[in-house]
């Protein structure tokens, strides 16, 4: 007894003087490491959006001179002319955009809370494993197949295909997502939904469903954005159109296409106007992501 | 009424005694509930006389939760449970040929042991949606009328007549678990299972819920699920003790917690286990 407290009141022993500076090196070291850790993760983080950010300085650079009042109202002029647009292509593009959503979402919403409700089945299983591989098929394979069935056998292109072609790109990511907000719903309100005499499918539809709504909204946007730039699967289906064209059965304009087929001509104006066409097709991606950051938002701040 | 006299009237001594007044409401015969290959309730018959109060007591894991939910045909709603054996509801077996699970629940109402308001629904969507899914649905003054007596019956209505348009996940949790009740109370059900509905509340609030059981008791038949061997002695006119899936005894209350006939049963009340 008397022995401890003299030793703890008295002047420190040697041992514990180098215990003390043992720990003190220590949390030094860490600190260090930390704050190199820190910083290499910093690098990452602009590393991350440093393409991003000089594509969109390089297409402001290149093609914001082109974007005027012109470029979304007029059609293209021959090379020589100079001045004209892409509102074909512009308009082309949404219509491409609302074809593959009203194609993609039903059955991408549909497929993923069928996978929620399952889960487990031989099919559910099945279906979810086929949906992670069409997720990663090549576009231009799913071009190409679009081409097969339903250009080939009516023997002309069209705005039809085309959006059925990036619809079926949109499937197995709306499914995914879909499936993900879905399970996010507890499972204590599905059960009370069936309590109270709802139906399997009411409870699904009216309960679950709408208590996921805002992330599903998300995914489908996002899902939106994904395919409202995609190249290959329109080059044989929607085939683009250097004419105003609104008709879903025959070739029709898009964003993409016009832009390669400007980029790969030997005009000094059509670049520019591809660089402009560019610019504003990164900025229809933008708006959609940033409908989608919004439709997020207001996910979370639903609770209070 | 004689519902005082039915849960003092003296018991037939031994287990499984039914209440000696009043219609039976509800009649369980031989009912075995499964999950897989587990054996949850084995072969429990028991009745629950009309307008009366059940409670189910016993220790963690002894199957209660699982009896009270084969009432309403929640339990075949799990992956690989199973039920066999007959629960009768004014005669009706409720497990019968060609008897939809969907009407067996609108009749008999369900409240869980977490509140589970509809958090995309106003207050007033969560009480009335077992009303938009009625076969009759009533118009919407008639609705607004049985909204209004609903949060009334549930004791909640002073707290939200002036924001029934707001979000039900504003509310409390005691609130909440108010409002679920009134949302099982809406659409007149027969028979209420309340699987331990205080067991996440506060004591204040736990307090207005077993006032609004013992009010209840007046027109519904009420069976409750509770961990809270006090809350079974206060609310209940039957009181049942579950042990390992079996039903050990069942006896009006007061005699249960008096002089219980057997032994696995009052070591329990006084605390031996459980």
């Amino acid at each position: 007894m008397t022995a401890t407290s003299v030793r703890g009141t008295g002047t420190p022993s040697g041992r514990q003087r180098a215990v003390t500076e043992r720990a003190e090196r220590t949390i030094r070291r860490r600190r260090v490491r930390s704050s190199l850790m820190v910083g290499l993760m910093y690098v990452a983080a602009a590393l991350a959006i440093l393409p991003l950010l000089l594509i969109v300085i390089h297409l402001i650079r290149l093609g914001a001179t082109s974007v005027n009042w012109a470029f979304f109202t007029q059609m293209q002029r021959p090379p020589g002319e100079g001045g004209g647009g892409m509102a074909n292509a512009i308009v082309g593009t949404l219509i491409i955009i609302a074809i593959a959503s009203g194609v993609g979402l039903p059955v991408g919403i549909g497929a993923g809370l069928y996978l929620a409700e399952k889960r487990v089945t031989m099919l559910a299983t099945t279906v979810r494993f086929l949906a992670d591989v069409l997720n990663g098929l090549p576009s231009i394979v799913m071009g190409i197949f679009a081409w097969e069935l339903l250009v080939k056998p009516v023997r002309h292109f069209s705005a039809l295909a085309g959006g059925i072609a990036l619809g079926a790109m949109m499937v197995p990511m709306v499914t995914r997502t879909t499936e993900e907000m879905v399970r996010l719903v507890p499972i204590s309100l599905r059960e009370a939904a069936l309590a109270l005499g709802y139906s399997r499918w009411r409870t699904a539809l009216s309960i679950v469903l709408r208590t996921a709504l805002g992330g599903i909204v998300t995914g489908a946007l996002v899902a939106m954005a994904r395919i409202a730039g995609e190249t290959a699967p329109l080059l044989f289906t929607a085939l683009g159109n250097q004419f105003w064209s609104t008709a879903l059965r025959g070739p029709i304009a898009a964003l993409p296409l016009q832009i390669f087929n400007y980029a790969i001509s030997p005009y000094d104006e059509w670049h520019a106007q591809a660089w402009a066409g560019a610019l504003v097709l990164v900025g229809i991606v933008f708006v959609i992501s940033l409908a989608a950051r919004v439709a997020t938002r207001r996910r979370f701040g639903a609770g209070d | 009424m004689s519902r005082r006299d039915a849960a003092s009237a003296p018991a037939t001594d031994g287990t499984a005694a039914a209440p000696t007044s009043s219609t039976v409401r509800i009649a369980v015969a031989e009912l075995n509930a499964y999950f897989g290959a587990v054996h949850a309730v084995r072969h429990v018959s028991v009745d629950l006389a009309d307008r009366s109060v059940t409670a189910i007591i016993g220790p963690s894991g002894c199957g209660k939760s699982t009896f009270l939910r084969c009432l309403n045909r929640m339990h075949e709603t799990v992956p690989t449970a199973r039920v066999d054996g007959r629960v009768l509801l004014d005669g009706y077996d409720i497990y019968g040929e060609g008897i939809s699970p969907v009407a067996v629940r609108r009749q008999v109402g369900m409240v869980f042991q977490r509140p589970t308001p509809f958090p995309t629904m106003s207050i007033r969507e969560n009480v009335a949606a077992g009303l938009v899914i009625a076969d009759k649905r009533p118009s919407g003054n008639a609705t607004d009328e049985i909204i209004e007596r609903a949060l009334k019956r549930a004791a909640l209505w002073d707290e939200v007549r002036d924001r029934l348009k707001t979000s039900a996940t504003g509310l409390s949790g005691g609130q909440q678990q108010r409002l679920c009740i009134a949302r099982a109370l809406a659409t007149d059900p027969e028979v209420l299972l309340l699987d331990e509905p205080t067991a996440s509340l506060d004591p204040i609030s736990t307090q207005k819920v077993e006032e609004l059981i013992y009010e209840l008791r007046t027109d519904v038949t009420v069976v409750i699920v509770t961990h809270n061997l006090q809350q079974a002695a206060r609310v209940s006119d039957q009181t049942a003790f579950f042990l390992g899936g079996e039903l050990i005894e069942v006896a009006p209350t007061e005699t249960m917690f008096t002089s219980p006939s057997d032994e696995r049963t009052e070591s329990y009340i006084t605390g031996r286990f459980g």
